[in-house]
């Protein structure tokens, strides 16, 4: 999959005779998408048409009454949902029409995934159909999107300041395109910089228990338990500190299974973290055996289950989690 | 034909359910008053056809001939859209009280069909403790025209106040060979392929359909059976664990995003949008949309959870399969197809270790019911199967 187009709206380029084609089931890509189209019609016509069915509903006579001009309107918007669910006897009609697009009708198809209409989406492919993939984030690409997003909002990012994001707000595009709308509002046309993200979101208590599994895994032992404690008394939920233990655990745990001499992009995309996560996976793997791993990996489960109402007291299931990751750490 | 043609291996429930139809019959026709029950509650293993059941009682309850299968009633409440059925179908993790107060206001219309109003209540046991106060009155004095119809695992899963006021029938697990003759019955599957998804649904009628049906579920399957055998190192465990839980994934958007899609649909067109009008607005209308929207966000979750448990099933099933040929039992084998790999295991390990394994798998799946991050649970599983970290 090539990142140029997951989640790359074709902006507000002329929509109007052409196909777009959103693939998979990422609804903020999706709604994007169709919410450009619409612009992009309207704003050459403000009267425009905008059609919404779904896929099933959509027989041979359906298209051409959609898609042939109509005697007051002069620009159409049509959105088909659903494409997965498109009749057999469909596929044909939809193929020709966007062959030979009508110019004034902006088509917008959506197949939400699975294998269920696979050669009809193959089909339209090769039709002419511009696809725009709604897939969510792997991790390594969240930098180079939050980048691009800055872009599409008329500002910049510098890479480490899109890294501290991706690091604190994690890879939900919609909460991404939301704290990359509220940096470049508040950054006032310059471009924005780590120190601006860490003043916005360093707070944020995903970021709190980031640091107190940073501290366990790496051996930190007083660092740790100071860290949890305030992140505690500062109401950071439970859930946070133990869903952070377990990635950061995941994260090591893959490092080290990861075949060797590998490149460092190959690397990250293996271990599913983003490339400067790397340096300091391999600075955390000097202290750890598989063995502690696996583990430490059973405790955070336990503890997830722990702070999630298997047991009583949900600080102290933190506060276990802690130190038998501490503890792990010390077995060979 | 009747309605009660899809109910498999359950002819003790079909005698109850039958004799009740014909007191209701007697009880509509004015001959008798007090021969009609009017809260039961279906308990049954998940797959042993409870809301099958519920359905064809409706139907029953509702066709002129006790249920013909073929008139416009007996159709029209087997495709839920009968009006006089109203069919709660809870999958999220439970059942509020507002729902429940909806519920009980509607069960006091009068049914259009003058016969009965047939409300089924699938996951009785997701009630909450509120909801289930709210429902109490309305199953101990129902009104007239009102059949309650609840479903849920067993009998224990329904608060007392709530089991205590309804009929209770129980649906056994079927038999694989009914399971595999309804397949080819119904389904026109070959009666090879019928006869592996009966066995290797263990009585579990959906699972055995989509088994038999869908080449992806036996592909999925046979995934789950080959990682007893691959998780030889921790990247092996965590590898799988990624691999289990992306699949239950993957089986699972489909459906949600479907679902989701037919509601947002349906919610805009209530409230005046969809057609080639622009979409409908306001506040009412916003407020909406985010209450179905937290819904379905909880559903997706669900989904992903029953499809992953269902894995773990199939992973249960290898070590119990391991277990009887340890026992020495000559018994046939929910795997027969992967008897080597099974032979093999339970060659190498010991009947201890694989009870061990068996109730880790448990454990792991009330770890996913009570929301542990699925990723976190199948990885500890993961590492207790493959000799855990004590190893
Ligand atoms: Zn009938």
């Amino acid at each position: 999959m090539a990142r140029s187009t997951a989640g790359n709206t074709p902006g507000d380029r002329a929509a109007l005779g052409s196909t777009t084609l959103v693939s998979g089931s990422n609804e903020f890509v999706a709604e994007r998408t169709i919410a450009s189209a619409v612009r992009a019609v309207r704003a050459v016509d403000a009267d425009a048409d905008f059609v919404e069915l779904a896929a099933p509903e959509l027989g041979a006579a359906a298209l051409v009454e959609i898609t042939s001009p109509s005697l007051f309107a002069t620009a159409r918007c049509v959105v088909v949902r659903s494409l997965e669910g498109l009749p057999a006897e469909a596929v044909e009609p939809l193929v020709s029409y966007v062959e030979s697009p009508a110019p004034d009708v902006a088509l917008v198809l959506h197949h939400t995934g699975g294998l269920k209409g696979k050669s009809a989406l193959d089909k339209l492919r090769k039709a002419g159909a511009v696809e725009v993939k709604a897939q969510e984030l792997k991790s390594w690409e969240v930098a180079g999107w939050v980048a691009d997003e800055a872009r599409r909002q008329g500002s910049r990012i510098d890479r480490a300041a899109a890294e501290a994001l991706a690091e604190a707000v994690g890879i939900d595009m919609r909460a991404l395109a939301g704290a990359v709308d509220q940096l470049v509002a508040d950054s006032a046309g310059a471009s924005i910089t780590a120190e601006l993200v860490r003043r916005y979101f360093g707070g944020r208590a995903e970021v709190k228990g980031f640091s107190v599994a940073d501290a366990a895994i790496e051996g930190k032992t007083s660092l740790a338990i100071e860290q949890l404690r305030w992140a505690l008394s500062n109401r950071v939920d439970p859930v946070l500190i133990t869903s952070a233990v377990a990635g950061g655990l995941r994260a090591l745990a893959r490092y080290v299974s990861a075949p060797r001499g590998l490149r460092e992009a190959d690397l990250a995309r293996e271990v599913d973290v983003p490339t400067w996560k790397l340096k300091r996976l391999a600075a955390q793997s000097r202290g750890w055996s598989q063995r502690g791993l696996a583990t430490a990996i059973v405790a955070a489960a336990k503890a997830d289950a722990d702070v999630k109402g298997a047991a009583g007291d949900r600080q102290w299931a933190c506060e276990r989690l802690v130190i038998s990751v501490l503890r792990a750490r010390a077995l060979s | 034909m009747s309605v009660w043609d899809d109910i498999v291996g359950q002819d003790r429930l079909l005698d109850v359910l039958r004799s009740a139809v014909d007191g209701a019959g007697d009880a509509l026709a004015g001959r008798r008053q007090d021969t009609m029950t009017q809260a039961w509650l279906f308990t049954g293993p998940p797959g042993s056809g409870r809301s099958n059941a519920a359905r064809a009682f409706a139907a029953a309850l509702l066709c002129e001939q006790k249920g013909c299968g073929a008139c416009q009633a007996c159709r029209t409440v087997l495709a839920g859209t009968h009006g006089d059925v109203i069919h709660i179908l809870s999958e999220q993790l439970s059942i509020g009280v507002d729902t429940m107060r909806d519920l009980v206001r509607r069960s006091a219309l009068s049914p259009v069909s003058r016969r009965w109003l047939v409300i089924i209540v699938e996951d009785a046991d997701r009630l909450t403790d509120k909801a289930a106060d709210a429902l109490l009155k309305s199953i101990e004095e129902p009104t007239a025209h009102t059949v309650w119809v609840l479903c849920a695992p067993t009998v224990e899963d329904v608060l007392p106040t709530i089991r205590s006021r309804c009929r209770v029938l129980v649906l056994r697990t079927p038999p694989s060979d009914a399971v595999a003759a309804h397949l080819v019955a119904k389904d026109g599957v070959p009666e090879s392929v019928a006869t592996f998804a009966a066995r290797a649904s263990q009585g579990h009628i959906g699972r055995a359909r989509a088994l038999a049906l869908d080449d992806a579920a036996r592909t999925r399957r046979r995934e789950v059976l080959r990682l007893p055998t691959q998780l030889v190192s921790l990247g092996a465990c965590m590898t799988s664990a990624a691999n289990v839980v992306d699949a239950a994934t993957e089986e699972a958007t489909p459906r949600s995003t479907a679902l989701d899609a037919e509601e947002t649909a349906d919610l805009a067109s209530a409230f005046g949008g969809g057609g080639g009008g622009r979409g409908p607005s306001g506040a009412a209308y916003a407020a909406a949309v985010k209450e179905l929207q937290k819904n379905q966000r909880q559903r997706a979750k669900r989904l992903v959870r029953d499809s992953l448990d269902r894995s773990l099933l199939d992973l249960a099933s290898f070590y119990r399969d391991v277990l009887t040929v340890q026992m020495g039992g000559g018994v046939e084998l929910v795997n027969e197809e992967q008897r080597s790999e099974i032979e093999a295991v339970a060659r190498r390990t010991t009947a201890e270790q694989t009870a061990r394994h068996v109730g880790a798998i448990f454990a792991a799946r009330e770890a996913v019911e009570g929301e542990v991050a699925p990723i976190l649970a199948v990885e500890a599983l993961m590492i207790s199967l493959s000799g855990g970290p004590s190893r």
